[in-house]
């Protein structure tokens, strides 16, 4: 059953791809041209045409395009003329970072007040917290994260910086002080989905027969919590929990924007300025691959946690 | 989210699969809503005294659920909060660029004086009028989610509803298609496609209606295919009716909730995302006022000269945050949750009942699979993931 799904991802994958390249076919105008601006002579144009394959029938492009993906060559930059490796290799980096601090606090945090809001379900913090985390998840993340600039960094308070400065050569977590406020942007748009599943998910656990067992039992609440209920709630929550990591690769857009902060987010922006397809293809083909394998990881945890499903695969 | 496996699974596999959310929030919304299954509606009632004269048993008809609905939506207080908070920026945003030159002495694109001064709210980085620009540049954000969610939500409910009354390869191309187009975040498609096409209107609404489009599919699929089952519609295939007939009149009248439901989300996500995309300077170009591109125009001086950016970012909030509590009272009332204390205990064991009854009660017993048989452990955990999905359905797809 994971095999199975393992293909059906391979096959969403392939799906993308040819999806995210057919988007070059529609652009207008001619690529050599946008490389080597209005100036270039005919013969320099054929020349770099030939050397862009763009003579080539478009599925000869397109498996050339994807072959290049698999060996890990994201093809040329439109606009640099440079290599899109080694344009985004630094971005990387610096992405991930960020990624890895939202989602290593979120998680817990989503997780821990998910579960305290459904054992105090109707109580006024139950309530303020579940009216507080439908207020945040209405709310696009460039709304919460000019409101974290103005009240922390600019008008009210002046105790972060509100932009990422790094200089050539040096890394975004050289100042860790600058990763606060778009890690606390990222952490605040995906919490409240976390909170929200895990509140109905475990209330819903709680209140099941196994739950009233085990407190007819005389089991200590807390066992009864962690013990009996959570691992029940592990499989739906996994989905949430990895939607929100799959957002945070689309997310960290406009938050990077935001903050000026070097990662591929603010690549594909700039990107998207100059028009650069190659740039943003490859953007969008590594976060639908993030997407999807997090989406996959989610899929096998869930299987793993249900034993009628982690069964089912050995039959 | 991606649902790769779930229409070629048994019902009792769905909780594994990313799919079960929102296959299940659907049903269990639709069901407890128009109380269809027999015994479903019935547990429902008697759990909540609140709702129960709401559950009349003449649904097929649609004409005297409308009103109930509506009032149940509105009987909650998060309701008339979520409206009231629409309705004040509609409001601004509608009149405003009436009122703008006569009022505020400025037009939105005159120069007012030097950049990021003072005044009632200032001047912006170019030094327009603040107050001005503010109130011209709403409508154009409102016009253009309003068409994206139209878009989607239409296109969504035509292709959830043709997959689950079809069925077979209609079915399994149209949720495929879906679920690769749902491999891609909505921001990052709609970039791929402005990189190509350019940031023009028609180019926003369309790419944003059409990422909209699989997410509404799902959860429409999911509502119809507890509908498909029902009686009357094999009574109208029986005497011929033809399909386009029985889908606006035997089914769309009974998925009202879940479709009012994601047309109250994808607005929500739909202003988001266009106002998203002005800010990243990709949607609306200057010099349109507007308050996305507002916000990207006048970030630099936040500390100088605040209001070009707080102004928008408060009316952005304000409009989200209401079209979210609308969406979540519609949800709440079609999912039959409509008191705070109580429902939600019953809705879970009216779901669980509903399982267990199997074929019998067609709202609940049908999963997206057709789930005669079900064990009643399979029925059990589908129904823990109806309640928990029945709150995150609004929700937790988001950012799917």
């Amino acid at each position: 059953m994971i095999l199975k799904r393992l293909g059906v991802s391979v096959f969403v994958l392939l799906a993308v791809s040819l999806l995210v390249f057919v988007f070059t076919l529609l652009l207008p105008g001619d690529p050599a041209q946008a490389i080597l601006g209005q100036q270039a002579t005919p013969e320099r144009l054929a020349a770099l045409r030939e050397q862009l394959q763009l003579n080539d029938p478009w599925y000869v492009r397109y498996l050339t395009w994807l072959g290049g993906l698999f060996v890990g060559n994201l093809g040329t930059s439109a606009a640099t003329g440079g290599s899109v490796n080694a344009l985004l290799a630094s971005k990387v980096s610096a992405s991930l970072v960020l990624m890895v601090i939202a989602a290593v606090i979120a998680i817990p945090v989503g997780l821990l007040l998910g579960t305290w809001s459904a054992m105090r379900q109707g109580r006024a913090s139950d309530q303020a917290l579940t009216g507080l985390s439908l207020v945040l998840a209405a709310l696009p993340e460039f709304v919460i994260g000019v409101v974290l600039t103005t009240l922390l960094s600019t008008t009210v308070f002046r105790l972060l910086p509100s932009v990422t400065m790094a200089a050539p050569g040096t890394h975004v977590w050289d100042r860790p002080l600058q990763l606060v406020l778009p890690s606390l942007t990222l952490i605040l748009v995906v919490v409240p989905y976390m909170i929200r599943m895990t509140r109905t998910t475990m209330i819903d656990v709680l209140d099941s027969g196994y739950v009233e067992m085990a407190r007819l039992k005389g089991l200590p609440e807390r066992q009864v919590v962690f013990k009996h209920a959570l691992p029940h709630a592990v499989g739906p929550v996994a989905q949430v929990v990895a939607m929100q990591l799959a957002w945070l690769a689309g997310g960290i857009v406009v938050v990077e924007f935001l903050f000026r902060y070097p990662g591929l987010g603010q690549a594909m922006v700039d990107a998207v300025n100059t028009r650069d397809v190659q740039v943003v293809q490859a953007l969008s083909m590594i976060i639908a691959a993030f997407y999807v394998v997090v989406n996959l990881i989610a899929d096998v945890i869930g299987i793993l946690a249900n034993p009628k499903l982690r069964t089912e695969s050995h039959s | 989210m991606s649902a790769q496996d779930r229409t070629s699974h048994p019902p009792r596999q769905t909780r594994g699969t990313s799919a079960a959310s929102d296959v299940v929030v659907a049903e269990d919304a639709l069901a407890a809503g128009d109380g269809a299954g027999g015994g479903l509606g019935a547990a429902t009632g008697s759990g909540d005294a609140g709702t129960a004269p709401d559950f009349d048993h003449s649904e097929s008809r649609g004409d005297a659920r409308p009103a109930s609905f509506a009032r149940r939506v509105l009987s909650q207080p998060v309701a008339k909060l979520g409206f009231v908070l629409t309705g004040i920026v509609l409001v601004l945003a509608v009149l405003g660029p009436f009122v703008v030159p006569a009022w505020t002495g400025h037009t939105p694109n005159s120069f007012a004086g030097k950049p990021f001064q003072g005044g009632v709210f200032g001047t912006d980085n170019l030094g327009r009028d603040v107050l001005s620009r503010f109130l011209a540049g709403g409508w154009r954000l409102l016009l253009y989610s309003a068409l994206a969610t139209v878009l989607g939500v239409g296109l969504g409910a035509v292709l959830g509803m043709l997959a689950a009354f079809r069925g077979g390869w209609l079915d399994a191309l149209i949720m495929r298609c879906g679920d690769v187009l749902l491999a891609i975040p909505q921001l990052v498609f709609a970039l791929l496609a402005v990189t190509v096409l350019g940031p023009q209107g028609w180019v926003l609404v369309l790419v944003i209606g059409v990422t909209h489009a699989p997410r509404v599919a799902r959860v429409i699929r999911a509502a119809t295919a507890g509908v498909v089952a029902e009686d009357y519609v094999l009574a109208s295939q029986m005497y011929a009716v033809p399909q386009w007939k029985i889908l606006t009149r035997d089914v769309v009248p009974n998925i009202m909730g879940p479709l009012m439901v994601e047309v109250g989300l994808r607005l929500t996500y739909s202003i988001g995302a266009v106002a998203s995309l002005s800010f990243l300077g990709l949607g609306m170009q200057p010099p349109t006022p507007d308050w996305g591109l507002m916000i990207n125009e006048n970030r630099i001086a936040l500390s100088l000269q605040p209001w070009g950016v707080i102004l928008p970012v408060l009316a952005i909030a304000v409009l989200t945050v209401g079209t979210n509590l609308i969406a979540d009272a519609v949800a709440g009332a079609s999912a039959g949750r409509v008191a705070s204390t109580g429902p939600r205990r019953s809705r879970r064991r009216a779901a669980e009942q509903a399982a267990s009854n199997g074929a019998e009660s067609p709202a609940g017993g049908t999963g997206s699979a057709g789930g005669t048989g079900r064990a009643d452990g399979a029925g059990r955990s589908s129904s823990a993931d109806a309640a928990g999905a029945a709150d995150v359905g609004d929700t937790g797809e988001k950012r799917s």
